[in-house]
């Protein structure tokens, strides 16, 4: 260890493989994840949310899997919580729709309603 | 670097991992590869949750689900139901972090509520095997702030201002310690932990090092710095094989990163630690045997003075402290002596972590502030007294200690009013006795073991606790007479004044606190010839009440034939052939067998 500078990077680094455990106020990304969700290709969306948040230090965001939402026919759906605001419902997703969700929804902030359920059910 | 979504951590204590948790944790990783998740979620093993009584305990972050009891064959459920399909398995979470529906966070948990976690902070929430978990979590952020910030003296006097006490039962002033060792004048010194924990019952060191071993690492650098020394050494038990193993790997983890060795932060301070292990011997936890016992002599304490401070370790000057007052030091650095001290009372600022057993519903490990009272740390955090039993005394600080009773449990929990009433804050240990304790077999119990863990150098411990067990004995036996209880307070008091060492001076404690509160209970031992609480099996005779429907049940049972009886006829037991082994009582669906 050569400085308090150095340690002081490999904190940063350790911290974002255990801030998990924390418990924080911040977005919450959930993944519908039963069987209809798995066979419908909820997993490689999930994967990208992931790969995104991580990749953009989305500190705030938690990203994770829940059970069967209940419109099976419209799955993968990945709901986003943002605190103060109504939970958004995407339905139908995919990978590309999932970079697209992390870049407008999560970080410009602009919902994407072409992808919601109200959109679909038009 | 990998990411995951999930962390799936898993306690790694010394309880937890008795009942299983190392299986539980190979099940689970091979579990999770079976499943292709082992890309997403992370298994860790951290060290211990402080509530073993529900162990072994398994926690699924983000969601912070508290499963506890989990067996082996729920390792399939946890997998294929939560971390695949996002369910939280209700029927394995602890029942009290779950309530309408909802998950609660283990803060919220009436055990933890009433806690403050300073020393324990990491432990359950960091793997100790890894430094750089430890180090996202402020770790070696302290030893950086005084190696290249601070001056020896700065260091010496935030510790004195924040007033920190010795944890391993003392109470001296920390700071106090390593002024005089930064005073001495020696050419070497040497920093040595003192991890030697005997108390039976007691395991607030063991867990420390096993959950959080980087804490005590750093903190013996900076203790280094300040009073000038360049080696260090933990003295620790070999009983102790988890904390020893994790303290090793921690050591050549700081030792890799350069966090220990030559030329740390490149400030020209170099630190050298070493493990030294111990064979179990209680008297080494005394730091003048413990000394003795690292030089590679027999673990036999010296008179003091001279203090270690001025001859210690090979005749050098020597700082030696317990784990967990080393635990606290890079918090009161990094936070700062006023934080510190706005924790506990005013005389005994900071918290305390103590070993919860005996007959209590959550047997485990908590850290209170000073000050906090034993009702609190008995019936808020403990749970209180199983199966509806009245609460007697609680014994502080093992064999050295004494017991307080049900009266003194508004006590706040400090140095100063415990030794008050005759007991001590001792190294921690907590055991929580209720009516069907005897307090006769209690300080009998306590005096057999330190017959057996005196060293045998000074004759008024070596004879005078072996003369007090004989009595003892003989009063449990119903052979006392008055005059023994009178010989057992004056011979208490002159092994107290006259041993050489810390142990020899407190093994009498446990007698006379029991004789100070429990008196009766001596004297019904001897004029009674009865057990009050039925524990001294030979004072008393198993008898079958009208209770009895004669369902030959106790009779099959008893290992020596001592019950006669028809069947739906009364039985009797032949008391001269009865041994007094409780197992009819535990058998008989009547309730119709008593002893007294």
């Amino acid at each position: 260890m050569k400085s308090l500078e150095e340690l002081k990077k490999i904190r940063q680094e350790a911290k974002k493989r255990v801030v998990l455990r924390e418990n924080r106020e911040g977005i919450r990304i959930v993944v519908g994840m039963a069987t209809c969700g798995i066979s419908a290709g909820a997993r490689p969306v999930l994967m990208t949310l992931l790969e995104e948040t991580k990749k953009r230090n989305l500190e705030d965001v938690t990203v994770n899997q829940t059970g069967c939402i209940g419109i099976c026919r419209l799955e993968p759906i990945v709901e986003v919580y943002k605190p103060g605001e109504e939970k958004v419902t995407y339905v139908d997703m995919n990978e590309e729709k999932a970079r697209n969700v992390i870049a407008e929804h999560i970080v410009n902030g602009n919902v994407i309603y072409d992808y919601t359920i109200g959109a679909y059910e038009d | 670097m990998d990411i995951y979504r999930s962390h799936v951590i898993i306690c790694g204590g010394t309880g937890c991992t008795s009942s299983n948790s190392d299986k539980i944790e190979e099940k689970m990783i091979n579990n999770i590869k079976d499943k292709n998740l082992d890309k997403e979620v992370k298994v860790v093993r951290t060290g211990c949750f402080g509530l073993c009584e529900a162990g072994p305990i398994v926690v699924v972050y983000p969601e912070g689900a508290f499963y506890s009891h989990v067996k082996l064959k729920d390792v399939d459920e946890i997998v294929n139901e939560h971390l695949l399909k996002g369910r939280i398995v209700e029927r394995l979470l602890y029942k009290e972090a779950f309530s309408e529906g909802k998950l609660k966070s283990v803060n919220e948990i009436d055990f933890y509520k009433k806690q403050r976690r300073i020393v324990l902070d990491n432990c359950g929430v960091i793997n100790p095997e890894d430094i750089d978990e430890y180090i996202a979590y402020d770790g070696y952020m302290a030893l950086g702030k005084v190696l290249t910030e601070m001056r020896p003296l700065d260091v010496i006097n935030e510790i004195k201002k924040s007033g920190l006490r010795g944890r391993g039962g003392g109470g001296f002033l920390t700071g106090r310690k390593w002024e005089l060792t930064y005073n001495a004048n020696s050419d070497i010194k040497y920093v040595i932990c003192n991890a030697d924990e005997g108390d039976p019952g007691a395991f607030m060191d063991r867990s420390i090092l096993e959950g959080d071993p980087h804490a005590v690492i750093e903190a013996m650098a900076i203790a280094a710095y300040a009073v000038g020394a360049n080696n260090g050494y933990v003295y620790i038990r070999a009983e102790y094989p988890i904390a020893v193993r994790r303290l090793q790997i921690a050591i050549d983890q700081a030792k890799e990163k350069g966090l220990l060795g030559e030329n740390i932060f490149e400030t020209g301070f170099n630190f050298h630690l070493e493990i030294r292990l111990g064979a179990g011997a209680f008297v080494c936890g005394e730091e003048t045997a413990l000394i003795s016992s690292i030089e590679g002599k027999r673990g036999m304490p010296n008179n003091k003075p001279p203090y270690p401070s001025d001859k210690g370790l090979w005749n050098k000057s020597s700082l030696i402290n317990n784990v967990e007052t080393f635990a606290n030091i890079p918090k009161i650095i990094l936070k700062g002596s006023d934080w510190f001290r706005e924790i506990g009372t005013e005389k005994s600022p900071g918290t305390k972590v103590f070993a919860l057993g005996g007959k209590i519903k959550n047997t485990g490990l908590v850290e209170i502030p000073m000050g906090t009272t034993l009702r609190e740390v008995i019936y808020d955090i403990g749970g209180g007294i199983p199966n509806n039993k009245e609460f007697k005394a609680v014994q502080t600080g093992g064999p050295s200690g004494g017991c307080l009773t049900a009266d003194l449990i508004e006590t706040p929990i400090d140095f100063e009013s415990l030794s008050t009433f005759g007991s001590m804050m001792g190294s921690g240990g907590m055991i929580i006795m209720d009516e069907d304790n005897c307090m006769v077999d209690i300080a009998r119990f306590f005096i057999d073991f330190t017959v057996d863990e005196s060293c045998g150098k000074c004759t008024p411990c070596r004879e005078g606790t072996k003369r007090m067990l004989e009595i003892l004995e003989k009063i449990t036996k119903g052979k006392g007479e008055l005059e023994d209880i009178d010989n057992l307070e004056s011979l208490a008091n002159t092994i107290k004044q006259a041993s050489l060492c810390g142990l020899g001076q407190t093994a009498p404690n446990p007698v006379l606190s029991t004789l100070k509160y429990f008196r009766e209970e001596y004297e019904a031992h001897v004029i009674d010839r009865t057990c009050p609480t039925g524990t001294c099996k030979d004072l008393l005779s198993f008898y079958i009440t009208d209770e009895c429907k004669g369902c030959t049940k106790c009779s099959k049972a008893c290992p020596v034939d001592a019950i006669e009886g028809k069947v739906k006829q009364k039985h009797i037991i032949d008391r001269d052939k009865c041994i007094k082994c409780g197992e009819c009582i535990s058998q008989c669906p009547f309730d119709a067998i008593i002893k007294k």
